[in-house]
C-alpha cells in the first residue's frame, strides 16, 4: 500500500536511500544538508547498515568509495563548500568505476555564502567539479514524490553504469516539509552491479564492449581486485600507454553516451500547443509552473520542459521540442548555468531569454509572469 | 627460488617502480613476510595506500587492493573495515600522504581506535614529485622548496600517533630489518587502530642535495641517527636532539570502533526491535 507522510525533502532522500538498499553512509554535518545525515542515522542500524560521521567531506567521499569496493551500496551528502571538498574523489569513483551517491542540497554561494538561501549554482559544478574528462550522471528532481523516485534512480544508474551519480536539490527542496505519496516496492525497480561468477579465474574487468560498464569484483569475493587512481590498462593496473588511455578514456564516456535512452528522464508540462517554452529544473519548475497555470488562465499559449536529468545534457528532447517552440525562457536560480546547454542545443533560430535570481530568495510565479509578459507580449 | 610468501606477489607488475636501493622494498618484503608468517589468506586482506613512492606498494601485492587519491588512504581503509568487519586492512604511506595532506584523517583513525594497521615509511621528503620538504624533513636539510636549508620543525609521529589515541605505536628502521619484519608482524596482530614508522632512505631525492647521495651513506646516517627505546631512556634531552627513538612505545587494549558499532548500537538496535516486536 503506498503510504501518504508529510517529509522533509532531507528525509525523503533517506528513506529512498534506504529503499534502494543504501547500507552504508559517510558524511559531515553541513546546511542545508544535515537533517538527511540525521535521519540516516537512526535509520540505518535497523537495516543492519552502517552510518559514521567523518572528520571532514573529502574523508566522508573516500570511505564511500571504499565501502562500495566492498560491493555495498553507498551514499554520502553535503552542500556547496563540502561539494567541493568532495570533488577529486567523485573523480576517483568515475575513473575507477565505482558505484556511489552523492546528494547536494545546494545553497547560494560561493565560498560559504548563504548555508540557509536556496540556489541552483552548482550545476557546472556537478558536471565539471573534478578535473579531467569523465562521466557523470545528475538528476534534479522538483517534487517530493520525484525526490523519492530519482533517489532510487540515483542508485540504480549508478550500480548498473558503475559511476557517481549526483542528486541536485536546493534548500528549498531539502528543508520543505510536504505531504509526499511514497511509492509502493512494487512501482518501482531495485537494480544491483553486475557480478562475475564466484571464483571464475581472474579476467580483464575494465576490458569490454563500448557502452557496458566494467564487471569490477567485489573485494573478498576470491579475485585479487586492483582499483587505481592512476589510469589503468584493461587489467585495472597503471598505464601510460597511449592506446590504453585513449581505449579506456573512450570506454568510460562511451558507457553513458551510449544509453541515453536510459538514463535520460523529462517531463513535459502543457507543451502540447505551446508557443513559449519555460525551461526549468528544482524548485524553479514549481515556480514555473504555478506561474503558467496563471498564464494559461489569461489564453497565453505557455508550457514547461522539466528535465530530471540534467547531466547527461536531454538535448535530442529538447531539440525535438524546440523544432515547433521558438520561445524559450530558462528559469534558474544562479546567474545563468544551464541556459548555455539550452542555446547549445537550440538553432539559431530560436529566441532564448534568461530569469536568473541570486539575491537567496527563490523565484516566485509572479517574477516569472512579469518576465514572460515583459519580453513576448 | 621458491620463497613461501611467492604467492602474495604480482609478479606480472615486476619489475617494481622504486629506485634501486630504496628502504621501501625492505618494507614491503618486511609485509610479504609478515602476512606469510601469520597465514592470511590474500582475500581476506584489503591493501590500501595513497599517492606517492611507498602507495605504488598495493600494485605488487595479490590482494584486494586499492591506489587511492594523495593522503586519504584511511578514509577508503574506513569505509571497508565498517562495512566489513571481519577483514583485514592494512594502510601503506609516506610520511607526506600520512602526515601532511592526510594529516586529519590520521588523528581521527587514531582517535576512533579502528582495526587498521598504518604503516608509514618516512623517508622525511616528497620523493615521487622530485624531493620537497615533508613534515619530517629534518631542520637544516635541503631539499627542492627548501633550497636555504628548512625551517619547519620535524613532526614526531609516535607522539602524535600516541596522543591521538592509538593503541598501537612503534618505530623501526629498514636498516634493522629482522626488528623491522618483527615489529610489522606485531603490529598485524594487534587488535585496534596500529602504526608502525618506518624510518627510510631516499637517496636520490633527499641523499643527494645532503651530501648522501649513496644509499650505503644514507642508511649509515640513518643508523647513527636511530637509538633503542632502552637505551635512549638513560640518555639526554640534549643527547637525543635530532636522534629517532626506535623501538614500541605502546601496546595497549581499547575497545575497538567497528566492535563497538556492531555490538553497541546494531546490537542496541536489535534488543530495540525485538523488545516492541518490530
Amino acid at each position: 500500500m503506498p503510504r501518504r507522510e508529510i517529509l522533509q525533502g532531507n528525509w525523503i532522500v533517506a528513506e529512498a536511500a534506504i529503499a534502494a538498499g543504501c547500507r552504508f553512509y559517510a558524511g559531515y554535518p553541513i546546511t542545508p544538508s544535515s537533517e538527511l545525515a540525521a535521519r540516516i542515522a537512526e535509520k540505518l542500524p535497523h537495516m543492519g547498515g552502517v552510518f559514521i560521521q567523518m572528520e571532514d567531506e573529502i574523508a566522508s567521499m573516500g570511505a564511500i568509495i571504499g565501502a562500495s569496493c566492498c560491493g555495498v551500496k553507498s551514499m554520502t551528502a553535503t552542500s556547496g563548500p563540502g561539494f567541493s571538498l568532495k570533488q577529486e574523489n567523485i573523480g576517483f569513483a568515475a575513473m575507477a568505476e565505482i558505484p556511489c551517491v552523492i546528494v547536494n542540497v545546494m545553497r547560494t554561494g560561493p565560498s560559504t555564502g548563504l548555508p540557509t538561501r536556496p540556489s541552483q549554482g552548482d550545476v557546472m559544478q556537478a558536471k565539471w567539479g573534478t578535473h579531467g574528462d569523465h562521466p557523470i550522471i545528475v538528476l534534479a528532481p522538483s517534487f517530493p514524490r520525484e525526490v523519492y523516485l530519482s533517489t532510487i534512480r540515483a542508485f540504480n544508474l549508478s550500480e548498473k553504469f558503475r559511476n557517481p551519480v549526483i542528486i541536485l536539490l536546493d534548500e528549498v527542496l531539502g528543508h520543505s516539509f510536504e505531504v509526499v505519496d511514497i511509492p509502493d516496492s512494487d512501482e518501482y525497480e531495485i537494480m544491483d552491479r553486475e557480478r562475475p561468477p564466484r571464483g571464475s579465474n581472474e579476467f580483464n574487468y575494465y576490458d569490454r564492449e563500448p557502452g557496458k560498464p566494467p564487471v569490477v569484483p567485489d573485494f573478498f569475493t576470491g579475485y585479487s581486485v586492483h582499483i587505481e587512481s592512476l589510469e589503468h590498462d584493461d587489467r585495472g593496473m597503471p598505464t601510460n600507454a597511449a592506446e590504453n588511455v585513449k581505449k579506456q578514456q573512450f570506454l568510460r564516456l562511451a558507457k553513458i553516451e551510449k544509453n541515453l535512452d536510459e538514463i535520460l528522464e523529462w517531463k513535459e508540462h502543457y507543451l502540447d500547443d505551446a508557443e513559449i517554452m519555460i525551461f526549468a529544473f528544482g524548485t524553479s519548475a514549481r515556480a514555473s509552473l504555478e506561474a503558467i497555470k496563471e498564464l494559461r488562465e489569461e489564453g497565453i499559449k505557455i508550457g514547461l520542459f522539466q528535465p530530471i536529468t540534467i547531466w547527461p545534457f536531454p538535448e535530442r528532447p529538447l531539440a525535438k521540442k524546440l523544432e515547433k517552440i521558438k520561445k524559450v525562457l530558462v528559469v534558474e536560480m544562479n546567474m545563468g548555468q544551464i541556459i548555455y546547454e539550452v542555446e547549445r542545443t537550440a538553432s539559431d533560430d530560436v529566441r532564448i531569454d534568461g530569469l536568473f535570481k541570486v539575491d537567496g530568495t527563490s523565484i516566485t510565479p509572479i517574477e516569472i509572469i512579469n518576465k514572460v509578459k515583459e519580453l513576448y507580449l | 627460488m621458491n620463497l613461501s610468501y611467492e604467492k602474495l606477489i604480482r609478479y606480472e607488475m615486476y619489475p617494481v617502480y622504486w629506485c634501486p636501493g630504496c628502504g621501501i622494498g625492505v618494507v614491503f618484503k618486511s609485509i610479504l613476510i609478515s602476512f606469510d608468517k601469520l597465514g592470511w589468506d590474500p582475500n581476506e586482506i584489503a591493501f590500501i595506500s595513497g599517492i606517492g613512492c611507498t602507495s605504488r606498494m598495493p600494485g605488487y601485492l595479490k590482494a584486494n587492493t586499492i591506489h587511492t587519491t594523495h593522503g586519504r588512504a584511511l578514509t577508503f581503509a574506513t569505509g571497508i573495515k565498517l562495512v566489513k568487519p571481519d577483514k583485514k586492512v592494512v594502510v601503506v604511506s609516506g610520511d607526506g600522504d600520512a602526515l601532511a595532506i592526510g594529516g586529519n584523517h590520521f588523528l581521527h583513525a587514531c582517535r576512533r581506535n579502528i582495526d587498521i594497521k598504518l604503516i608509514i615509511v618516512n623517508n622525511g621528503v616528497y620523493g615521487m614529485t622530485g624531493g620537497q620538504v615533508s613534515p619530517t624533513t629534518p631542520e637544516g636539510f635541503f631539499t627542492e622548496t627548501t633550497p636555504y636549508g628548512n625551517i619547519d620543525p620535524e613532526f614526531d609521529t609516535v607522539k602524535i600517533a600516541e596522543a591521538a589515541g592509538a593503541t598501537y605505536v612503534a618505530r623501526e628502521s629498514v636498516t634493522r630489518p629482522f626488528l623491522l619484519s618483527k615489529i610489522i608482524e606485531k603490529s598485524l596482530s594487534h587488535k585496534g587502530f596500529a602504526v608502525v614508522e618506518v624510518i627510510s632512505n631516499c637517496h636520490i631525492n633527499l641523499g643527494r642535495k645532503n651530501k648522501m647521495r649513496n644509499q650505503l651513506k644514507m642508511l649509515k646516517w640513518i643508523d647513527e641517527r636511530i637509538v633503542p627505546l632502552s637505551k635512549a631512556s638513560s640518555m639526554t634531552p640534549e643527547e637525543l636532539k635530532g636522534k629517532l627513538v626506535t623501538g614500541e612505545f605502546v601496546n595497549k587494549q581499547k575497545p575497538e570502533y567497528v566492535e563497538q558499532y556492531y555490538t553497541q548500537i546494531i546490537g542496541k538496535v536489535k534488543e530495540l526491535q525485538a523488545e516492541f516486536d518490530l
